[in-house]
């Protein structure tokens, strides 16, 4: 079972050797109806006697509830109900979002509509059902609400002082801090040669997912049970927490998740607007749908990575990295969010600071603050843009102050390449990295030198352009070390059941689920490689409780190489079965046969022996020609758990190429580069693409997203005229190439990919932008990068 | 959000047009090309009455050629201004602005007409119709009235419109031998809202910058004339010390406010560079 | 049942409620003729996607900037969600669906496919009427037009790149189509 399978090294792009499908840039055969408009997304659904729930939400950061009279929105035409946070209490249960292994996380209990009072503008505060949406709204201007407002924190240093505490029984706004220092830490600093210092401002940015959030709860009186179409990463924990918060057994709850528009963690956390539309439905005993529209996303959606954050780099005259310094305060919105809580992402920052380097000496101290802001959680790449940035800026400012090239300075610095395992300062573990390959493949794909050379001959015309560098880590494939000992019900592994047919399709039902990223393709791309079977042949399963084995979902770049090994020890064991079929039918022994092109063949010569329709009619329709003690078992279910490593680290490197406009502040994106070792790949184009995919989503939170909030906590660009997400027109073309360094924790090898891009983006543009500026004396430290900032920065306003 | 409810009605005539805006007052809301209307609704921050959709109106849609000027109808669309030949040839300041109007499908449904009656301080025509001091045809009960661009545009969506008007028109002059006319506007995106925009109309005789109107948009609460600006770039050959000079001047005719997109020191160091570059055109030009 | 729950309405006679005035429209949407009264406030994606079950375009923003609404007025792309029903009234309108059953969408189709031009498919139904108007309209673009072609469709998913690759191929393949057709 845990034979190391020989999938051959990956060298290069142009030398990748495909075995089966395995390694193949198969088209997404399920995608052709998305390009036909026939998706299935919630919004697309019709159930009889549905209705529609819009909520109204506070206007307010933050407000006691006085008084709410709902009884003109009662009279409204088409109007099923109005209810406020206590009725739907009733039906659903309030939640607090602490893990145990964040030693000290607090926050406080949050209900699905607010009761007494609303934290954030853009709490529910009610909810009106009716026939249709249109309804609804129009019924929601009738509620008469009387608020009174109350002190609002909005700056995350105002939350440090603490001269308001939005909890009071929590005595400060302090949801999460943590500490850490190595012992060599004083020392390192104190005999540094030097020790370059900056701060640098993150603003908290959005998903922006093209498909709003989607709920429609479908309740069953007569037995007790809920169908939730959810457009959720993980229907197994929303299964787990509908379960637990609304009182119905677990196994009557069943999630189903139809196509999903997008999501990259927005649509993994719990939201109190949808689990009041799932309480609806139980309190209604119809079925109910919610459907958040724009305007609602950006006061609702998860926020993410507000930071302010002081890294101190110390290093040697040589240019040896001694150590890094951390102190980062981050703001989140009143409440942590459930179940994964809201101190994560700042724990990230701290863990992958420094990630790629040799340095042993690290400090770390963070700060995770409450404000009546939107909630924030896990958004794509998680605490790595921030981390990465904030690493390779001060590695470009240490190699500055020492004179040396930023290339020739991470050269010197990078983890060898054969100092596997190894164990970095805040104690996570390397299995095995390729930093110093990726970075040769980098700077040889970008022709590094020449660029050099036509960027200095463009200074002289007056042309500023410049190159960033961006090295990272990145968490993949985690194990229950990263929520489950936590205490939350979060699924750390994953399972994968294959069925054979009786006309001799595969059908494989996998607990990852599916946003577009092509998490399906994979799988059945595993399967039909392993199996024998043509990719035509293979059907994919997925989002849906009832159906699939159980497991975590997607997040955290996990999909490939936890599922796809579940996918593939299913498959392994399934063509045991199949060949055990085959071997009774045509008595002969089952060593002496393989699976290839949808038949049974003779292992040897190759010679065809049964179509795998054959097998499948005979195993199930004419088992009575098998031998008596005989029993065929098509179909098979394996899991696969990451054990061995806390996550299964990948590593990249990332390069911008940017032009500065020094009298408009303008930033001109000429080229990015991407060179990413995630192990073996399964479907490169899917891979490359979701690199990009990447990349683009963090050049946007560098250069363009920032929520914006007025002193009171309103937003003050909640709309996709004012909140700048990245269009065509400015996005460059990206390059990638990849080293391949396969796990050996499982036999697909595969790492995971989802999240490199924007982990690495915003560090190499940073980067590029002030390489440009240097020579004028500028410096960005914010972003996004506006063109307000890059001329304050260069002085000229 | 779903916009709320209101009346709709599709008049055929002018005359019956005029007494829906007068019965209706406040009320009423015109519909042209929609592209601004029907966001307004569907965010929830209009409600008015009735929607008076103009579209059926005849005459309104032509591109008219006389002898010094050309007439544009209100319910001329963005992309007709695009795809016209002659708004290329005799209106050359509004044929390079129309590109950066949004997106091609709002650029396929919007119309001058309802672009230049909304007046959003960040639009490109009202800027153009200031450069050019084009003139505003309205219809009124009491018959038509010609508007200059200089007196049409009052403030933030506000225009010498009354309730009870349509517009029905925009008159631009041609353009002859000897003008130059440069439009350019700063984006963070393309077909975003400006930063910052110029469309700047200049006469030259010989060397020499005899009239320049430089027209800004995105830097007040309407288009602003920058007339110091243009003052000392006139009677002399473009230079780099006359565009120092026009640039320094800029700050008498602009105070902008800083708003989401661009801090006011911001806009006016866009300000500065678009007005330098119109003019080094001007010297290629030459 | 609590107090948050409406008893049986009943509208007051005679007067019309004006969030359920009507007015009758003749449409030609896709292959299919439509005489219906619609709600005069309702715009033309939530009439497809209410009325006709037509749930081939999507709603991201439903103010005009995300470009997933888009479909075609006679022969025009536009944004649905700008668009009111009543104003396709004697228009032809075409969706997704409708241009995708007629062909029109095929090369495009095969081309996103192939090039993995889509991943969560939001924007794809919009994004196909750009390129569909690129392909009629702009056939001898660059990669740089394209660019600014499909700038006002929002993608969140591919970063653009796929979808620019994509559209290229199919005007490269016309390009060399009537190359060849013209040497006939």
């Amino acid at each position: 079972m845990n034979a190391r399978m020989e999938l051959p090294a990956q060298q290069s792009d142009t030398e990748t050797a495909v075995k089966g499908y395995i390694g193949k840039s198969s088209p997404r055969l399920g995608s052709k109806r998305l390009l036909q408009g026939r998706g299935a997304y919630i919004d697309d659904m019709r159930l009889p006697r549905l209705a529609h729930v819009v909520f109204l939400r506070s206007p307010h950061a933050h407000a006691r509830i006085k008084s709410m009279d709902l009884s003109e929105v009662l009279k409204q035409p088409g109007v099923i109900g109005a209810f406020n946070g206590a009725q739907i209490a009733e039906y659903c249960k309030p939640w607090v979002a602490v893990l145990g292994h964040l030693k000290g996380i607090k926050s406080a209990p949050q209900h699905a509509v607010a009761i007494d009072r609303a934290c954030w503008q853009g709490e529910p505060v009610a909810a009106i059902v009716a026939q249709t949406r249109r309804q609804a709204e129009d019924a929601m201007k009738f509620a008469r609400v009387d608020y009174e407002t109350l002190p609002v924190i909005v700056e995350m240093e105002d939350a440090l002082k603490g001269d308001f505490v939005i909890h009071p029984e929590l005595g400060d706004n302090i949801c999460f801090q943590r500490e850490l220092k190595t012992d060599d830490f004083d020392a390192a600093f104190a005999k540094a040669d030097l020790v370059v210092e900056k701060t640098y401002k993150f603003a908290r940015h959005t998903g922006v997912t093209n498909e709003t959030r989607a709920v429609l709860a479908d309740y069953q009186p007569a037995d007790h049970s809920l169908t939730v179409y959810h457009a959720t990463q993980a229907p197994h924990m929303m299964q787990d927490i509908i379960s637990r918060h609304l009182g119905i057994p677990e196994s009557n709850v069943r999630i189903v998740c139809k196509d999903v528009g997008g999501s990259f963690g927005i649509k993994v956390h719990v939201y109190p607007d949808e689990m009041a539309t799932v309480a609806l439905s139980v309190m209604l005993r119809r079925p109910v749908k919610f459907i958040a529209d724009r305007v609602e996303s950006f006061i609702s959606d998860i926020h993410a990575r507000e930071h302010t954050a002081s890294i101190r780099m110390a290093c040697t005259k040589d240019g040896d990295i001694l150590g890094f310094d951390l102190d980062d305060l981050t703001a989140i919105g009143p409440y942590s969010v459930y179940p994964r809580t809201s101190g994560i992402e700042g724990n990230q920052v701290v863990n992958l600071t420094g990630g790629p380097y040799r340095h042993k000496a690290y400090r770390a101290q963070l700060k995770v603050v409450f404000t009546n802001k939107n909630v924030t959680c896990q958004y794509r790449a998680v605490g790595h843009p921030i981390a990465v940035a904030l690493t390779e800026a001060i590695v470009d400012e240490g190699a500055r102050a020492l004179g040396m090239d930023p290339a020739a300075f991470r050269r010197r610095n990078l983890i060898a390449d054969d100092a596997y395992p190894y164990t970095f300062p805040s104690g996570l573990k390397f299995e095995k990295l390729s930093h110093h390959q990726c970075l040769d493949k980098l700077l040889q794909l970008m022709d590094y030198d020449n660029l050099r050379a036509e960027q200095a001959a463009l200074r002289k015309q007056g042309i500023y352009r410049g190159i960033g560098l961006a090295a990272m880590i990145e968490v993949t494939n985690p194990s229950p070390a990263f929520y489950g000992v936590g205490g939350a019900r979060i699924s750390a592994q994953d399972g994968a059941t294959l069925r054979l047919d009786p006309a001799g399709m595969l059908n494989v039902m996998v607990s990852v689920t599916e946003q577009g990223q092509g998490t399906e393709a994979v799988f059945a791309q595993v399967a039909a490689t392993i199996v024998g079977v043509s990719l035509e042949n293979v059907r994919v399963v997925t989002g849906d409780t009832a159906v699939t084995p159980y497991g975590g979902g997607t997040w955290a770049s996990r999909g490939a190489g936890i599922g796809g090994e579940a996918v593939l020890q299913a498959a392994k064991a399934l063509k045991t079965n199949i060949l055990a079929v085959a071997a009774a039918m045509l008595q002969l022994d089952a060593a002496q046969l393989d699976i290839v092109d949808n038949a049974v063949v003779d292992r040897l010569t190759g010679e065809q022996k049964l179509p795998l329709a054959e097998v499948g009619r005979v195993a199930y329709f004419r088992p009575d020609t098998l031998p008596m003690d005989f029993q065929s078992e098509l179909t098979v279910t394996r899991h696969f758990t990451p054990r061995e490593f806390g996550f299964t680290f990948t590593n990249g490197i990332q390069a911008s190429y940017v032009e500065v406009d020094p009298d408009t502040g303008f930033i001109k994106l000429l080229k990015h580069w991407c060179v990413e070792d995630c192990g073996t790949v399964i479907n490169p184009m899917l891979v490359d693409e979701q690199l990009r995919g990447g990349v683009v989503q963090g050049l946007g939170g560098a250069l363009l997203e920032e929520c914006l909030y007025s002193p009171e906590g309103q937003i003050l660009n909640g709309s996709m005229a004012d909140y700048l997400v990245p269009m065509a027109f400015e996005m460059p073309d990206i390059e990638i190439a990849h080293v391949c360094t396969p796990t050996k924790t499982s036999e697909l090898g595969a790492k995971g990919a989802g999240e490199a891009g924007t982990a690495g983006a915003p560090g190499a543009v940073m980067n590029a932008v002030n390489d440009a500026l240097q020579v004028l004396g500028g410096n960005v430290v914010e972003q996004p990068m506006t063109p307000d900032r890059v001329l304050a920065a260069l002085g000229k306003i | 959000m779903k916009a709320p409810a209101f009346d709709y009605v599709k008049p055929a005539s002018m005359a019956e047009a005029l007494a829906y805006l007068k019965q209706y007052g406040a009320g009423a809301q015109v519909l042209a090309g929609g592209q601004s209307l029907m966001a307004v609704l569907n965010l929830g921050m209009a409600s008015p009455d009735v929607l008076v959709d103009i579209t059926a109106l005849p005459g309104l849609n032509e591109i008219k050629v006389q002898a010094d000027s050309v007439t544009i109808g209100a319910l001329v669309t963005h992309a007709a201004l695009q795809a016209s030949p002659q708004v290329a040839q005799h209106v050359p300041l509004l044929w390079q602005a129309v590109p950066h109007v949004a997106h091609m499908a709002i650029r396929n449904a919007g119309t001058i007409g309802g672009s230049l009656a909304l007046a959003d301080p960040a639009a490109e025509y009202p800027a153009v119709a200031l450069a050019l001091n084009a003139t505003l045809t309205l219809q009124g009960p009491g018959g038509q009235r010609q508007v200059s661009a200089q007196d049409f545009f009052l403030g933030f969506y506000s225009t010498a419109r009354a309730e009870d008007e349509l517009l029905v028109a925009v008159t631009f002059p041609k353009v002859k031998g000897g003008q130059v006319m440069v439009f350019d506007e700063l984006t963070r995106r393309r077909g975003d809202y400006a930063l910052c925009g110029l469309a700047a109309a200049f006469e030259v005789k010989g060397s020499v910058i005899s009239t320049a109107r430089l027209a800004y948009l995105s830097m007040g609460d309407r288009p602003m004339l920058a007339s110091s600006a243009a003052a000392e770039l006139m009677g002399k050959v473009p230079s780099a010390a006359t565009i120092a000079a026009a640039q320094a001047a800029l700050a008498q005719d602009l105070s902008p406010n800083g708003d989401l997109h661009g801090s006011a020191k911001g806009k006016l160091q866009w300000a500065r560079v678009l007005l330098e570059r119109s003019v080094s055109h001007v010297g290629k030009s030459v | 049942m609590g107090p948050g729950i409406a008893g049986a309405q009943r509208q007051p006679c005679g007067e019309k409620r004006m969030s359920e005035i009507r007015r009758q429209i003749s449409v030609q949407v896709n292959a299919e003729r439509v005489e219906r009264p619609v709600l005069v406030r309702q715009h033309l994606v939530d009439f497809l996607r209410e009325e006709l079950d037509l749930t081939g375009s999507h709603l991201g923003c439903e103010y005009g900037v995300c470009g997933a609404c888009q479909v075609m007025l006679d022969g025009k792309v536009v944004r649905g969600c700008l668009t009111l029903a009543v104003r396709a009234d004697g228009k032809q309108v075409q969706t997704v669906e409708g241009l995708s059953e007629a062909g029109e969408l095929a090369d495009l189709q095969e081309a996103f496919l192939n090039h993995n031009a889509l991943q969560c498919g939001f924007c794809s139904s919009g994004m196909l009427m750009t390129a569909l108007n690129i392909v009629r309209h702009h056939p001898d673009a660059s990669r740089e037009e394209i660019r600014e072609h499909i700038s006002g469709n929002y993608c969140r998913c591919t970063g653009y790149q796929a979808i620019v690759t994509a559209i290229e191929s199919v005007l490269v393949k016309n390009r060399a189509s009537a190359v060849l057709g013209a040497s006939l």
